[in-house]
């Protein structure tokens, strides 16, 4: 256990705590639809793909790199918008599970499309690298990025606690998660709160694809796929309806996986997907009417 | 007669698959295969799927340890250090013929599946679609990296190919009477009493948790057995059968229809052919005087589009979830 502890370096603890705050904002784009829609949005990594594309060909085309990330903002913005208007609203008189399905169904589609727009062998995001580089603090290199992420992780944790609980959208949102139908008798407008919701999930998921692609410039279609697995599998852990347990699950498991990746040799490390899906089994048994069930909706059969 | 058709509707449509597929040139034919080995896996799905109402993403894994049990007992025994240089003893040493392999491909199908549903089957809705999501991952993650029970990262090459239009659709017609008996057994009658009104069948004392159970323990068994079928077709690795597998058999349930055969039966044809007649026109093929040239990935995306529309706006499926039947009986 020691000689465990021993094997980490700074970078490697950076790296985990970056990784932790990265899949935290992920958690928290995919609980804040939840809360309100009670759709687990299986395609939010290719809402983070889409983004990543965008930085990709700002930076082929030599665009400024905020001009870059205003355009990764814009697309997945856009595209948000698109899933809530034409599939989310639609189905959202369907059962969790068919709405799983969708976003399972929407997720390949978008894949695809980016396969067919940009190639299997995807395209490489170049603007952003030089946070790639090693800064020296205290005579201990660290990538900036690690650095960055952190301090990002904390700004959107903290704008957000303001916006759920200091403005009137942000109040819907919360009552709206709690239940839905006494939420709307008493005057919340259901698709504004939704779309609402819908959006700044989207936000998030383009802060997150301009961290990513900075920690890994080479964009391909399954960009932040298996991430995407991993966050809803530490949402499980957490659990999805409570913003704040979702958020330390998702940071958790990137935690987690950062350390426990970075110091495990490869024969060990390789079955850390095992372990990480095993566990999340384990919490939805031990919790067998689900993290993800209302209580009062458990309660009344 | 009604009754006798919603067996016979789904088995004259595979004989008519096959013969058809025997009478076309072997490299049209092997479209025809394919669609009928997908007809299995998805029969498969159907069973515990369409009968119990909760969604599985984890069936593939019982495919994927149908095509090792195959797969690793029919390599000659001559080639398998070759592909399987990790190899446990006992399996280095056995070799099985080509019927052997497919019924053990059942068995240990099944059996996993019993084993996982053991927990497993008390989740519903939405924590059972993560949890056998869950069992998917860890399938994959084991097979791809645990080189004692077979080949790996690599390719199952040189397992025998027996699976031709005959294996196929014989294969098709058992995993199709196999799911008829079930859903008209005791056992597929209780299920469907627990899908349609919880509340009611456990108060007239029918256990969810063991109907569930009992149909999760069959449709693995037929899936491990789709999965012997389908390594006998061509050489497979661990990414076929993860991730792309799952999401085109769930779209052909859904989009033929979850809740009877015939749908699951249809939807396996009608997106085969789909899929075959797109993966050709990504080759470039003529129709009527102009020719077709797709890029590659256009499948996928009109397969996605297509099962992301029909669920909007079909929510039952082409065959709107009901049976084939010769007479209009209600209404």
């Amino acid at each position: 256990m020691i000689a465990f502890f021993l094997t980490v370096d700074w970078q490697t603890l950076a790296d985990a705590l970056a990784l932790g705050g990265i899949y935290a904002l992920m958690a928290i784009g995919i609980g804040l639809v939840f809360g309100v829609l009670r759709l687990v949005n299986f395609a939010y990594g290719q809402l983070v793909m889409a983004g990543a594309f965008a930085l990709a060909l700002g930076s082929q085309w030599n665009w400024p790199t905020w001009l870059s990330i205003v355009l990764c903002f814009a697309v997945v913005l856009a595209l948000s918008f698109l899933l809530d208007r034409f599939v989310f609203r639609p189905l959202r008189t369907q059962s969790p599970a068919v709405m799983l399905v969708a976003t399972f169904a929407v997720a390949f589609l978008l894949q695809n499309i980016a396969q067919v727009w940009f190639g299997s062998l995807g395209k490489i995001a170049t603007s952003l690298a030089p946070l790639n580089q090693p800064w020296a603090i205290f005579g201990v290199d660290i990538r900036k990025i690690s650095i960055v992420a952190i301090a990002v992780t904390i700004v959107c944790l903290a704008l957000l606690q303001l916006l759920l609980t200091r403005t009137s959208v942000g109040l819907h949102m919360r009552a709206a998660s709690q239940d839905f139908e006494t939420a709307r008798l008493l005057g919340v407008k259901a698709n504004r709160v939704i779309a609402f919701a819908v959006l700044i999930s989207g936000a998030l998921a383009a802060v997150v694809a301009v961290m990513l692609t900075t920690q890994n410039p080479l964009v391909t279609p399954d960009f932040a796929l298996q991430d995407t697995i991993v966050v809803l599998a530490g949402v499980v852990l957490g659990g999805l309806n409570r913003p704040i347990p979702a958020t330390l699950g998702g940071f958790s498991i990137g935690f987690a996986i950062g350390l426990l990746g970075g110091a495990l040799p490869t024969n060990q490390s390789q079955y850390l997907p095992s372990f990480i899906f095993a566990a999340v089994i384990l919490v939805l048994l031990v919790r067998p009417d689900g993290l993800f069930v209302r209580r009062s909706a458990a309660a009344r059969l | 007669m009604t009754r006798a058709s919603v067996l016979a509707g789904p088995c004259v449509v595979i004989v008519a698959t096959a013969l058809l597929g025997s009478v076309v040139s072997s490299a049209t034919g092997v479209y025809f295969i394919t669609a009928l080995v997908s007809v299995s896996i998805v029969v498969a799905l159907y069973v515990f799927i369409g009968n119990s109402g909760v969604v599985s993403f984890g069936h593939i894994s019982f495919v994927a340890l149908g095509v090792w049990t195959a797969g690793v007992l029919t390599v000659p025994r001559s080639e398998k250090a070759a592909i399987m240089p990790g190899l446990a003893g006992f399996l280095q040493r056995t070799t099985v013929g080509n019927v052997p392999s497919l019924f053990l491909a059942a068995l240990v199908g099944g059996i996993a599946a019993v084993v996982v549903g053991l927990p497993l089957m008390r989740l519903s809705g939405l924590a059972a679609g993560i949890a056998t999501f869950a069992v998917l991952e860890i399938t994959n993650n084991l097979l791809r990296y645990y080189d004692k029970i077979g080949p790996g990262l690599n390719n199952f090459s040189s397992v025998p190919e027996t699976t031709g239009i005959w294996q196929a659709g014989v294969g098709a017609l058992a995993a199709i009477v196999a799911a008829y008996l079930y859903a008209r057994s005791r056992f597929g009658r209780l299920l469907r009493a627990t899908r349609e009104d919880p509340a009611s069948a456990a108060a007239a004392g029918v256990s969810m948790y063991r109907q569930r159970l009992v149909a999760f323990g069959l449709s693995g068994a037929i899936a491990g057995f789709a999965g012997g079928l389908y390594v006998h077709l061509l050489p497979l690795n661990s990414e076929d059968v993860f991730l792309d597998l799952t999401f085109i058999t769930l779209a052909m349930l859904v989009i033929g229809g979850t809740t009877s055969l015939w749908g699951a039966v249809v939807g396996a044809l009608a997106v085969s052919a789909l899929d075959s007649f797109l993966a050709e026109a990504e080759n470039g093929i003529k129709i009527l005087g102009g020719t077709i040239d797709l890029p590659s990935g256009t499948r996928v995306i009109a397969e996605g589009a297509l099962m992301a529309l029909v669920l909007i706006f079909r929510p039952g499926g082409l065959t709107n979830g009901r049976e084939f039947v010769l007479r209009w009986r209600r209404k």
